[in-house]
């Protein structure tokens, strides 16, 4: 089934973007894996995974072998970066770093485990902020989808906010927050997680107003037939209609809200994260080159987690996830 | 069977989101924790918000110290000490009335005043420029004038002005500003002849680098440093802003800022004649630089402030002062641009607070000169740890 006739929710150019990788990310794990046992099947994904990280680090190691000391350069523009132990550690100089201590300072924590600390502290916001996001996009596409004049009017709102840089909006987010009379005291970290939020709630909002949009006009028309409330339209046709549009929004949410956590550390300053982890070993390149390397890890590992718990959320609404659209 | 699916869905959201929510408290805790007492005041104390101009680092350990050793509370202030990132800029946050507050460089609040920031400067902590363009000993560069035709590493963002105002001096007009990172490995790479670096803290980082020719730690000999104290064109650097409008109208404000002041000076104090302790509470609240570079940075920041010459720490020196505006209203940067167009208004500095915030300090037997401060000798280790 092809969304064929246009409904009024015909696909904004932008949409696709959000909608091209559902395709991929909705096709069930390869069927023919089926006849392999279950603990193999299981393991895939995984040994997939750590085959993939294995060949970034062989890449990596070949790039510093190959690739001059000094890079490679067209003219006065370098196209290849310098491959010296400065600025390309060597991965395995980057583990052991991983597992020597922070500092010298009697009792600190090995970094690994200041980086998983740290990171612990940026998933919480991440999560927060994706709430929010998908709370603020969900209830914007709920009203774009109810009246089409909300349509025209919030919609290019909501792409427009998107070009707001996060560097105008850190300082402006922090000072509101400060200002505000809320009956508690606004930490550093809700404006983190509000600026955060501000880059979740777009896929969410384009995504679900693409699938609560997605029903045939033939569908739609059946439950006119039976008089049916706009109410019982939603919860029966397009809600359910919507879930393969909002998974990979979702998952694009979850990434988006790890970013804008980092970016908004960097930003406002607030202790304690990954975001201010990178900022603050950034000191250390040149005289510890490995160390700077250690949060950025960390970031890609936070990502990861934070895409992942999205997947499993997935699998919850498995029921939903029939491929409604060709896409 | 479709209810009971749909169910299990609603029912995964709704625990992703309690456990959101759990874990957003958890947060919380651990906010409150890292940045000293929250802004309620309790047991009568006034609350008191400090912004700073970087991360939790021993440029502050001043400050750092007078929360540790409770001088804050001593005076009847619960202290927030605030901490800043990439696109946090104190002197915004105090205009706009977002803390009481905030530690700056004066020229860049000269700008920021004659913007239309009603704020004044009560103490200024760092009576030397810290601020060096170093270059390879075997590069030639000794002098200003040496800098012709070089490509000269700066921050930008306001902390390229001391050195725009030393190569007008000197005359130069054929360089190229190469944009500088947080690092040194533009400068070791060779991409930077002359590179930006604070004596506490980018200095130091390449001290703390293997030479890769000796497999040792650079020396101070390796390098050539232009001082812009001896140029004649250091500004000055770390100082208290306050709100004018509320020192004008509020006794109180008014009377919390002598108390601040006074703790303040007290912590730095503290700083200088245990600077081990200092580097050690600047990084039990929550920098993660190395120990011996933390230390460097508590004792390079002592030497900036002691001995004061200036009658005693925090005193605004008039000729200093006037010799900063003087070169912010000259000094043009590579796009013609100077810093301020006219005069500062008589507010943008006061000593009047500090005095009083001195006064009690002497009259406590507070050394405020440190007319005989000795620096350390601190080791560096490699990657500052």
């Amino acid at each position: 089934m092809t969304t064929g006739v246009a409904g009024p929710g015909v696909a904004e150019a932008g949409d696709a973007a959000v909608v091209a990788p559902s395709a991929a990310a909705l096709a069930p794990a390869a069927r023919r894996s089926r006849a392999l046992p279950a603990p193999v099947r299981a393991l895939r994904p995984v040994a997939l995974g750590v085959a993939a990280l294995v060949l970034l680090a062989a890449l990596w190691e070949l790039v510093k072998a190959v690739v001059p000391e000094d890079g490679w350069s067209v003219g006065e523009l370098r196209v290849l970066p310098r491959t010296t132990d400065l600025a390309m550690p060597h991965v395995t100089e980057m583990l052991a770093r991983l597992g020597e201590p922070l500092t010298s300072q009697p009792g600190a924590d090995p970094l690994w485990l200041a980086v998983l600390r740290a990171g612990g502290t940026s998933l919480r916001i991440a999560a927060v902020s994706w709430v929010i996001g998908v709370v603020v996009g969900f209830g914007l596409a709920l009203l774009m989808t109810r009246f089409r004049v909300a349509r025209s009017a919030v919609l290019p709102l909501v792409v427009l906010s998107q070009t707001v840089p996060l560097i105008a909006l850190a300082p402006l987010v922090k000072g509101w927050g400060s200002k505000l009379e809320l009956g508690f005291t606004w930490e550093p970290w809700m404006s983190v997680a509000v600026i955060a939020s501000y880059l979740a709630f777009f896929p969410v909002a384009v995504g679900a107003l693409r699938g609560l949009t997605s029903p045939d006009t033939l569908h739609r028309e059946l439950f006119a037939g039976y008089a049916a409330s706009w109410t019982q339209e939603l919860v029966r046709l397009r809600l359910p209609a919507s879930v393969p549009h909002l998974l990979p929004a979702l998952r694009l949410a979850a990434t988006s809200a790890v970013l804008g956590v980092v970016v908004a550390e960097v930003s406002t300053g607030m202790p304690g994260g990954i975001g201010r982890m990178i900022l603050e070993f950034a000191n250390f390149a040149s005289s510890d080159p490995a160390k700077p390397w250690a949060p950025i890890f960390g970031a890609v590992l936070l990502g990861l987690v934070a895409s992942g718990a999205v997947a499993l959320l997935g699998t919850a609404l498995r029921r939903f996830r029939r491929a409604e659209v060709a896409a | 069977m479709r209810n009971t699916t749909r169910r299990a869905g609603l029912g995964a959201l709704g625990v992703v989101a309690a456990l959101a929510l759990t874990a957003c408290g958890g947060g919380s805790d651990d906010q409150a924790g890292s940045t000293g007492s929250g802004s309620s005041g309790d047991g009568g104390l006034t609350p008191v918000k400090l912004q700073l101009q970087w991360l939790t680092q021993a440029q502050f350990s001043g400050y750092y110290a007078a929360l540790d050793q409770g001088y804050y509370e001593d005076e009847g202030l619960d202290v927030e000490i605030i901490p800043s990132g990439g696109d946090i800029v104190p002197q915004d946050a105090l205009a706009n009335g977002e803390v009481d507050y905030a530690v700056a460089w004066v020229p860049k609040v000269l700008g920021s005043i004659e913007q239309g920031a009603d704020i004044t400067n009560v103490a200024q902590i760092f009576e030397r420029s810290a601020t060096l363009q170093v270059s390879f000993a075997d590069a030639g560069i000794d002098s200003v004038a040496d800098l012709e035709g070089k490509k000269i590493g700066s921050w930008g963002y306001g902390n390229e002005w001391e050195l725009f105002a030393g190569l007008n001096k000197a005359g130069v007009t054929d360089f190229e500003i190469v944009q500088q990172a947080f690092d040194m490995n533009a400068f070791l790479a060779g991409d930077i002849d002359a590179a930006q670096a604070m004596t506490y803290n980018e200095y130091a980082q390449l001290l703390e680098t293997e030479d890769p020719e000796t497999g040792e730690l650079y020396q101070p000999d390796d390098f050539s440093v232009i001082d812009w104290n001896d140029e004649g064109t250091a500004m000055l650097q770390d100082a208290i802003w306050a709100d004018a409008g509320r020192l004008a109208d509020d006794a109180e404000y008014a009377d919390t800022t002598v108390a601040f002041l006074k703790a303040t000076l007290k912590g730095w104090m503290y700083a200088r004649d245990n600077p081990q302790e200092a580097a050690d509470i600047v990084t039990a609240a929550g920098s993660t630089l190395g120990t011996s570079h933390q230390l460097w940075m508590t004792n390079e920041v002592n030497k900036l402030i002691w001995p004061s010459t200036s009658g005693g720490i925090g005193l605004v020196d008039e000729a200093a002062w006037d010799a900063t505006v003087e070169m912010a209203l000259q000094t043009s940067n590579e796009t013609g641009a100077t810093i301020i167009t006219a005069d500062p208004p008589e507010t943008a500095y006061t000593n009047e607070y500090v005095q009083q915030a001195l006064d009690e300090l002497t009259a406590d037997g507070e050394d405020v000169e440190g007319a005989d401060f000795a620096p350390l000798e601190v080791e560096l280790q490699p990657g500052g740890n």
